[in-house]
């Protein structure tokens, strides 16, 4: 099995990051033919849909049909804006694509603004990544340096203007609506959709949000028409070998859990949280062999998410952790709408008062019945994500509960 | 038109429209918080939704558009499910005391609660309090009941575009509130206590005071403003308890000025007057009405047959209904006594002759949101007139432009265009003129000005503020609005001062017009002659010298030289003691049966609300008793509805001639005083508002206002003393260096205790260190 083809292509080469590093494996190979060429967007757009890309940020949404949401000749200014706000608890992919390959980052996006007809594009990081920003930073630097980026890029007559803006915190802003009110220098909440950003994104104008691994594996896909079914996964917990696995989607769980060293110390699997904290846990047995892809995680009720892949061991208490779990979404709620910000914090102390052995017996219905009194009913998806993770604990693991009591 | 369904039944609605908006409209209950359909949709307190067919969640009614074919059921199963869950989410944190509640019984939680919530809570954990944060004598807090509505937020964001409430923190930490503790101090902010569905943002005044069941509510009009804007008066046990906007989308659509909504505050203020009364060697004595009655006509003949009725003069409060001011007039003038007026702020008569029937904004209120251009000149009309700003912004939110001509840069709630900072409003205006006469170019802003107002694009309109309209040279400035109206085809009006200026100019309260606007054939003194100068004797009714003219004390001075002054009041004060020789109380204005006529020419009815206080009677009775007394013909009244009929059914004059005043050259030799009033001191009942005196706009200490350029070339200091004279009179003030203030002018507010000393009319003045 072939692993880091795509967005960690760069591995392998010393001090990967920097521009020469990537020119060194073909990097910018493909924007250049783009200029060059003045490929039609449409055959950009082909190409990817037969990749079969699908959105990495979470929601697995096709890539080719997002850029087709914005027309290249539609009049005004038109905006990119990469997502790298990654604060999904467990997730880490971006972190080392910008640590280790941030020009490839830059070539996709560029790309897509030529696809789109946008000229200026943001990457927004997550504002605690000082070691990625830095890097980030010197490779627009360099890129801009080089002419790949900027005013008339290589003569092409072409603009892309790309601006780094570090994020303060809030795991909200990993959300495109509310990441697009924090660009714009607000509080950020998430907006009401429809509109949708393609219509209605930075400062009112058609805006395409994309995940920092979907854009960064643009030019690979492009280059070589393959890999659109590769996917980093974020092993952690309980396991030899945390890290990021850039692997083909389908890949089963028992062998990303050989890639990832096997149990450590040689434990029992006892649960898997697939996709990121808010994903539903599924239990060793239902884990084990499960193909990881989009598809075959939704119909085990669960999800691929961000690829996030939380590894519990035996000993791991699920009541203790779900309480860690809903204290997040407590704290990183934005407060807008009812259902999330009462709900979550309900939910937090009901799980603590059982945890230190002050629960009732209805406390684990009750639970159950706030979570679903929250789910679907706000206005982001962060209302799911802090009910997913308890309906699917007491649903999979209600006797550590009821032991608690 | 698209056609849908809801709840099973077919229904067309307009494209673009939302599921709530079609409800609503067909009556349809689906209960909300966030949702006005005043403001901008948040969709955030997630309590409007419903079923839609096809949607895998349920769908936020306010926030979701009408299509073709769409189902909604807004009571199946899963809509009822996750209304019941939103309202249980809703009541976590909220106290659930509404007996000590002030929004207790017309709160919109507990409402909806009745139909959607539980009727115990399953929340055991502790509840979440929140710190209260003083938002000034209006608006009272209690924002551990705050639902995170934003309705407060959205309304200064929108409607007045004063940004003064915001949500701070998040999650559940999340509060409304001002960002640094501060009071709210915009002039229309109290509709933030409509807006609130709890009680977290209460009527300070009205707090604890009475509950909603208690009270009978009864239709009225706001009073200080030209435009009525339409309230109810909510009244229990004979007194007003408060005042809520009642809606009328032509005059104030569902907002209130603070100024309309607590000057009730002053109906029962320690100044009302009891019992008639007289003065006999300079000792008040109550007497009966007869007998102050009496008193009130002998000296008044007295004086016109010692003195001629040339020196005898009538001063009415252009806030006064038309039935008193028709009535008045007619007693003078009756009496042969001509001198008559209401314009107790007027500075400049010339070409009063060329006035309209009555003053008008030119275009009617409710199309002032239309205006593609509008020219304001010498007005900071949020704090003249708060309804007129609402609309003005109205009109730049919906692609108007809006541009100025000022002697400072107020801070308007909304953009302006261009802005001419200068102490020569005559000589700006002139200059705009020249430009488009292409006679020559003017200032950038000048220039501005012109293309804005050449631009044939839609509707125009030029509004002269109170400084205008108070300007020595007033006509001369009206006869330029004039001129650059009919080049550019741009309407010109204004809002006069007072809410019943319009009556007073209809029923002939003018020295030199009858009622209904037709000549007079002796002109009498208008109000600036019969002031500056002392007459013999002098009929006050509602006018408080010092405060209600723009001569200050000088005003007061005047009067008490004279041998005979009658009063005709609600309020007394010790000025009112010491210069009349009878009081007359009369009613107060929610005690009282009248009609007022608007800015628009529209008649509204206020309707006594409660007894007269003591033993004062409603004004008309007091001036029919009189002319009885003087045995005057015509005045045989049994109703107030006698006397609005015989001024209905007076034909109006309708042609009048042209202002064609031609402008002189203006330039500031030295300091230029300009002299607004403020907003809480325009009347005698807003002066005795206590909470409307303990805001910011009251203005009760006000400085000498000048720029670093002025204050450097003084040599004043920030803060320092300084004292101002001015025709013979002075005052010492602080002194406000205001960076906004033109070069070369000086703005000392009028209608103060502080500054009456000082007359308004005189704009020259001196300024030094002390």
């Amino acid at each position: 099995m072939e692993i880091n083809k795509v967005c960690y292509r760069a591995l392998h080469v010393p001090n990967s990051w920097t521009l020469d590093a990537y020119q060194s494996i073909g990097g910018y190979k493909v924007w250049r033919k783009i200029l060059q060429e003045k490929t039609d967007p449409n055959k950009i757009i082909e190409q990817l849909k037969e990749s079969g890309l699908r959105g990495r940020g979470g929601a697995g949404f096709p890539t080719a049909t997002k850029w087709t949401f914005i027309k290249r000749d539609m009049p005004g200014q038109k905006y990119v804006v990469c997502n790298s706000d990654e604060g999904e608890p467990g997730t880490f992919k971006d972190r080392d694509i910008m640590r280790y390959n941030p020009h490839q980052l830059l070539e996709g996006i560029a790309i897509a603004g030529y696809v789109m007809g946008a000229s200026v594009a943001y990457n927004y990081i997550r504002g605690e990544y000082r070691e990625p920003i830095a890097r980030m930073e010197a490779a627009l630097a360099e890129a801009n340096a080089a002419r790949l980026l900027g005013k008339d890029i290589l003569g092409s007559g072409f603009d892309m203007h790309i601006h780094n803006v570090e994020g303060a915190g809030a795991y909200i802003c990993g959300e495109e609506t509310a990441l697009l009110d924090s660009l714009e220098g607000k509080k950020g909440l998430p907006r009401f959709k429809p509109p949708f950003p393609a219509a209605h994104g930075v400062y009112g104008k058609p805006t395409t949000v994309n995940n920092t691994e979907t854009l960064a594996s643009v030019p690979v896909i492009l280059e070589t028409g393959k890999y659109g079914n590769y996917k980093i996964f974020s092993v952690s917990g309980h396991v030899n070998k945390p890290g990021n696995y850039e692997v083909p989607l389908g890949i089963t769980f028992r062998e990303l859990l050989d890639l990832a060293g096997g149990m450590l110390d040689g434990k029992k699997l006892k649960a898997v949280i697939p996709g990121g904290s808010s994903a539903p846990v599924l239990p060793a047995e239902q884990i084990m062999d499960m193909p990881m892809d989009f598809d075959s995680l939704a119909k085990a009720g669960t999800m691929l998410g961000s690829g996030a892949v939380i590894v519990l061991n035996e000993d791991t208490c699920m009541v203790e952790l779900l309480a860690r779990i809903s204290d997040f979404y407590m704290e990183e709620s934005c407060g807008q709408c009812t259902p999330c910000r009462e709900g979550t914090g309900w939910m937090a102390r009901i799980l603590h008062r059982i945890l230190h052995g002050e629960g009732s017996k209805e406390d684990i219905d009750k639970l159950d019945s706030i979570a679903s009194g929250i789910m679907g009913h706000t206005i982001c998806a962060l209302g799911d994500a802090a009910a997913m993770p308890v309906q699917s604990f007491i649903k999979h693991f209600r006797q550590e509960f009821v032991a608690k009591i | 038109m698209i056609k849908l369904e809801i709840d099973g039944e077919t229904v067309e609605a307009e494209e673009g429209s939302s599921i709530i908006e079609n409800a609503d409209r067909l009556q349809i209950p689906i209960p909300r918080f966030c949702y006005h359909h005043k403001l901008s949709v948040a969709a955030n307190c997630r309590m409007c939704l419903v079923h839609v067919e096809n949607s895998r969640k349920p769908m936020p009614a306010c926030a979701t558009p009408v299509a073709e074919g769409m189902k909604v059921w807004t009571k199946s199963k899963e809509a009822v499910a996750a209304q019941h869950a939103v309202m249980e989410f809703l009541l976590v944190n909220h106290p659930l005391d509404c007996p000590i509640c002030d929004q207790g019984g017309e709160c919109e939680l507990q409402d909806v609660a009745m139909g959607y919530g539980r009727d115990y809570s399953r929340y055991d954990e502790p509840k979440r309090a929140v710190i209260d944060q003083n938002l000034g004598p209006l608006i009272a807090t209690d924002m551990t009941r705050c639902i995170h509505c934003t309705r407060c937020v959205r309304f200064g964001e929108e409607i007045s575009g004063q940004r003064e409430m915001g949500a701070t923190g998040r999650g559940e930490n999340t509060e409304i509130g001002t960002f640094i503790e501060q009071n709210v101090d915009s002039e229309v902010s109290a509709n933030i206590i409509d807006l609130c569905p709890v009680g977290a943002l209460t009527s300070k005044p009205f707090r604890f005071k009475a509950r909603t069941w208690e009270m009978r509510q009864h239709p009225g009009i706001g009073t200080h403003d030209c435009i009525g804007a339409n309230i109810y008066l909510h009244v229990h046990n004979e007194q007003v308890m408060r005042v809520v906007p009642r809606e009328n989308e032509r005059l104030n659509e569902i907002w209130l000025a603070d100024r309309d909504r607590f000057s009730y505050t002053a109906v029962l203020h320690d100044e009302r007057i009891r019992k008639p009364m007289i003065r006999k060697q300079d000792k008040w004595h109550v007497v009966s009405w007869v007998e102050a009655l009496k008193y009130a006509i002998s000296g008044i003949k007295l004086i016109s047959q010692k003195y001629g009725a040339e020196n005898f003069g009538a001063l009415i409060s252009p806030s006064a209904s038309v039935e008193e001011q028709y009535l008045l007039q007619k007693l003078m003038r009756g009496l042969g006594i001509n001198n008559i007026d209401h314009r107790l702020r007027q500075v400049d008569f010339r070409m009063q002759e060329a006035e309209p029937l009555y003053p008008t904004l030119g275009v009617d209120f409710a199309d002032i949101e239309k205006q593609q251009a509008i020219l304001v000149v010498g007005g900071n009309i949020p704090k003249e007139h708060p309804n007129l700003a609402l609309k003005l912004r109205k009109a730049v939110v919906q692609g108007g432009s809006i541009a100025c001509i000022n002697p400072v840069a107020y801070k308007f709630n909304f953009d302006l265009l261009a802005e001419e900072i200068t102490g020569t409003l005559i000589k700006s205006l002139q200059q705009v003129l020249d430009v488009l006469e292409q006679k020559s170019t003017g200032t950038a802003a000048v220039n501005k000005i012109a293309h804005m107002l050449r631009d044939d694009s839609g509707d125009k309109l030029i509004i002269l503020g109170q400084l205008a309209l108070q300007h020595p040279r007033a006509a001369e400035l009206k006869a330029l609005a004039i001129r650059i109206s009919n080049i550019t085809g741009a309407k010109f009006g204004f809002c006069s001062n007072g809410a019943n200026a319009a009556g007073a100019w209809i029923s002939g309260c003018v020295p030199h017009r009858m009622p209904g606007g037709h000549p007079t054939d002796e002109i009498g003194k208008h109000a600036g002659e019969m002031l500056e100068k002392p007459l013999r004797g002098y009929l006050l009714y509602g006018v408080e010298p010092e405060f209600d003219s723009v001569f200050g004390n000088k005003a007061l001075t005047s009067v008490s030289e004279s041998d005979f002054v009658v009063a005709v009041a609600s309020y007394t004060s010790e000025s009112i003691k010491q210069i009349a020789d009878v009081i007359l109380p009369i009613a107060q204005l929610v005690e009282m049966t009248g009609n007022y006529i608007n800015v628009d020419g529209i008649w509204q009815e206020l309707r006594a609300v409660t007894k007269p206080f003591g033993e004062s009677r409603p004004g008309w009775k007091v001036l029919r008793v009189l002319a009885n007394m003087a045995e005057l013909e015509g005045f045989d009244y049994t109703d107030v509805s006698q006397v609005t009929d015989e001024i209905c059914e007076i034909e109006c004059a309708e042609k009048f001639v042209q202002n064609t005043l031609s402008a002189e050259p203006e330039e500031i030799n030295n300091l230029k005083r300009f002299a607004p009033v403020s907003l809480y001191a325009v009347d005698g009942t807003v002066r005795r508002a206590g909470p409307l005196q303990q805001t910011a706009d009251a203005n009760l200490e006000p400085r000498i206002c000048i720029n670093q350029n002025t204050a450097k070339y003084i040599g004043l200091a920030d803060g320092a003393y300084a004292s101002v004279h001015s025709g013979g009179y002075h005052v010492k003030l602080k002194v406000l260096i205001d960076t906004q203030v033109a070069d070369q002018v000086v703005i000392i507010n009028q209608a103060n205790r502080l500054t009456n000393p000082l007359p308004a009319h005189l704009t020259s003045v001196e300024v030094k260190q002390c």
